[in-house]
């Protein structure tokens, strides 16, 4: 059985992975890629820890992250296909008409 | 017999006349306006009438309560009212020289603007004057005070577009305040220690103290009240309002300023008599500050050209003599000289204001003259008024008068007498002097002339004119009772009348009632004397006004400063705007409204403002719009709270 700090790991590296993508890069579905990488790695610290300590909650929590993100997916996309259709960029840094 | 007078109707009808004409009266005609404010002063003086002539039969002092006003801890007013012989008294003069006075305002006021707000205002005043007079506490009382004072500041400031109108309103009204507080302070002390405002409780709580010889509790009660009587009865030193309070109206004058709510401090002082007998060196204060504004007064009168200025200070030096009258514990003399002074000086204002009406509007002596050919009614009776003021007998000044002096010199102090006697001779002088500068010689005045007094004439001013007959009667029917008023007082009559009031408590204090040096030559003596110098006043008048008018320029010219000091009334006015308006001024505008309010307190919200301002100037600069930053700021949020955790985990 792998050891709970690997799965640890690597679910630090694929959140770290979401954020450092989140913050650099300019393309809106990159962004939205990477938001999908960080709930994934919260999942699979939820299922290690689940298997760790054989609790079914880790797992009812993963669905639920799940079934938000699909969610999430729909609405999100259909965001950005209004946000294109409109501004037809998809360059975050032109799509700034909040700022003060 | 005890039997209901319903004296709660004499003050509510003048009430009811005030809401009707205030609420309505705009559109009511002129002739509506007088018939409702007539209605309810006359159904008050019918009242009162009634009640004077049913006096024999009834029970007096008789209390009517109405209802409980203030019910808290110990202290209960009631809503009642209080009829003995002293408040008879005040209420036949109230509202029987108010309703004469309401009759000549009707031809007076005809043409004025506002005439349904002169009569809402008078009836109001009306209403407070008879609250005053009839409250059986003195809680009431001091309502009726205070309200008198507004009704007084609103009828002075009738001619509010005139900025002196509204000044010297605003200055009563602030002079009046002075007095008010010592009134107030009064009260105060009498609820602290004698738990009660009812005049009955109060007095029965008195009647336990031994005169005070030394200063005490009794002292600085009366000598407070004093201070409130002061403020209301123009007295020294806060005599300094009635001057210019005849900014209003004449009628204002005659009834307000001359013959009723100025004599609201001698009634209070005359109804306290219970206290102010027990406190000997509040009794000395009296007659000694009335005294001083007896002949101080009268000395200003002898200046003054303005013919109303002159009865304003005659008026304080009346009631100089009034307070004399009750310093030296004669307290039916001081109400005696209120009732005739009301009778002459409302005549003497009135008589002015038909003399201001005929000649349009002036009011400066110096331009009539000759008025007796022109208004030979107002003549005739501003003559019978003018000799009764200067103590002439039979009229009724000579007896009230005449009264006070015997009183002051049988009280021991011969100095009160011989002040006293000097200002009725000075009395007689710049009375007689009035009285020639207006009505003999030839009219000096420009023909329609108008100047002064606002008055929206619309028929021209040829020249004078003898006053409609609703002016004429009233006046008529005053010169009757400023002849006749002072036979009351023969034979001790009046004094008698009052007795059972202010003899209460005399017998408390070990004092035969009405103990009196029986009236032998000397008391003939000295009203020879002060006949004497009516007369002299009467002579020296007509020497330096219709024999030689050129002399009293001349004598003015010769005393200089002295002269120029009594002209500018002793620069008094100016002492006190150099002593207390000025630093007021000053002081508010230095230290509270640039000091205070503007440096710590605007700057206070300022500076809060400021810097909440300053701040967000700084923190909007994190609102980019810039999406990537939005998720830095939440990715550093999030990395600082974890930073946090482990730090406290490892602590």
């Amino acid at each position: 059985m792998v050891p709970l700090p690997y799965y640890l790991v690597l679910s630090g590296m694929l959140f770290a992975c979401g954020v450092v993508g989140f913050l650099i890069k300019r393309n809106i579905i990159t962004i939205f890629m990477s938001i999908e990488l960080m709930l994934n790695g919260v999942n699979l610290s939820f299922v290690a820890f689940a298997a760790q300590w054989h609790a079914l909650s880790g797992q009812v929590f993963v669905f639920f992250v799940m079934v938000v993100a699909a969610a999430e997916a729909a609405v999100g996309l259909a965001i950005i296909i209004a946000v294109y259709r409109t501004r037809e960029t998809l360059n975050v840094d032109q799509v700034n008409l909040l700022k003060l | 017999m005890k039997s209901n007078l319903h004296l709660w109707l004499i003050p509510i009808l003048p009430l009811l006349g005030m809401a009707v004409n205030g609420f309505f009266g705009r559109r009511f005609s002129r002739q509506w306006v007088a018939a409702v404010a007539l209605a309810s002063c006359g159904g008050s003086f019918a009242m009162a009438l009634n009640i004077a002539a049913r006096v024999r039969g009834l029970a007096l002092p008789h209390t009517e309560v109405l209802t409980t006003w203030i019910k808290a801890g110990g202290l209960n007013v009631g809503y009642a009212f209080y009829l003995d012989q002293l408040s008879l008294v005040m209420l036949l003069v109230v509202t029987g020289v108010g309703f004469l006075i309401h009759i000549y305002s009707i031809g007076y006021m005809w043409d004025e603007g506002g005439f349904y707000r002169f009569f809402a205002y008078l009836n109001l005043f009306m209403f407070f004057m008879l609250t005053l007079v009839l409250a059986n506490n003195y809680l009431l009382m001091f309502v009726g005070w205070e309200g008198v004072g507004l009704a007084s500041y609103l009828l002075i400031g009738f001619w509010f577009t005139k900025d002196s109108a509204a000044a010297a309103g605003k200055k009563a009204f602030i002079v009046n305040r002075i007095g008010d507080f010592g009134f107030l302070i009064a009260l105060f002390l009498m609820f602290k220690y004698f738990g009660a405002l009812r005049f009955d409780q109060v007095f029965l709580a008195v009647s336990d103290f031994r005169p005070e010889t030394s200063a005490g509790l009794l002292t600085a009660i009366a000598l407070l009240l004093m201070v409130g009587a002061a403020g209301k009865s123009a007295q020294i030193p806060l005599y300094v309002w009635l001057p210019d309070a005849m900014e209003g109206p004449t009628p204002v004058s005659a009834l307000i300023h001359a013959a009723t709510m100025v004599t609201a401090g001698v009634y209070m002082v005359a109804r306290s008599h219970m206290i102010f007998e027990r406190a000997p060196t509040a009794l000395t204060v009296v007659a000694i500050v009335g005294t001083l504004t007896a002949l101080f007064a009268a000395t200003i009168g002898i200046a003054q050209t303005d013919i109303k200025k002159v009865l304003a200070y005659s008026t304080i030096s009346q009631l100089g003599y009034m307070f004399l009258a009750c310093g030296v514990a004669a307290f039916s003399a001081g109400i005696f000289h209120l009732m005739t002074h009301a009778f002459f000086k409302g005549l003497l204002f009135l008589g002015a204001g038909s003399v201001i009406h005929a000649v349009g509007g002036e009011q400066d002596m110096r331009r009539m003259g000759g008025l007796r050919y022109y208004a030979p009614w107002t003549f005739w009776t501003m003559t019978i008024a003018t000799f009764a003021i200067a103590g002439i007998p039979p009229l009724a000044g000579f007896f009230s008068k005449d009264e006070i002096l015997w009183k002051a010199y049988s009280s021991g102090h011969w100095v009160f007498w011989l002040v006293g006697i000097i200002t009725a001779f000075i009395t007689s002088f710049y009375m007689f002097r009035l009285w020639f500068l207006t009505f003999f010689g030839d009219y000096r005045g420009a023909a329609a002339d108008h100047h002064g007094h606002i008055q929206a004439d619309t028929h021209s001013h040829g020249e004078p004119h003898e006053s409609p007959l609703v002016m004429v009667v009233p006046l008529v029917i005053l010169a009757v009772l400023s002849f006749v008023g002072g036979w009351a007082g023969v034979h001790g009559r009046f004094e008698n009348f009052l007795a059972p009031v202010f003899n209460e408590g005399r017998a408390s204090l070990g004092l035969e009632a009405g103990s009196e040096v029986a009236p032998g030559r000397l008391e003939l003596i000295l009203t020879v004397a002060s006949v004497a110098v009516g007369f002299l006043g009467l002579y020296l008048a007509y020497l330096l006004y219709v024999r030689r008018p050129q002399l009293p320029e001349k004598i003015a010219g010769s005393m200089g400063g002295f002269y120029a000091a009594v002209l500018n009334k002793y620069y008094v006015d100016e002492l006190y705007a150099a002593l207390f308006v000025k630093p007021l001024i000053d002081g508010s505008t230095r230290i509270l409204w640039r000091g205070v309010d503007q440096e710590i307190i605007d700057a206070a919200v300022n500076e809060s403002a400021d810097g909440a301002r300053h701040v967000s100037d700084n923190i909007r600069h994190m609102q980019s719009g810039n999406l990537r930053s939005y998720a830095g700021w939440v990715a550093s949020g999030a990395a600082a709270v974890i930073v946090y955790m482990i730090w406290v985990g490892v602590r």
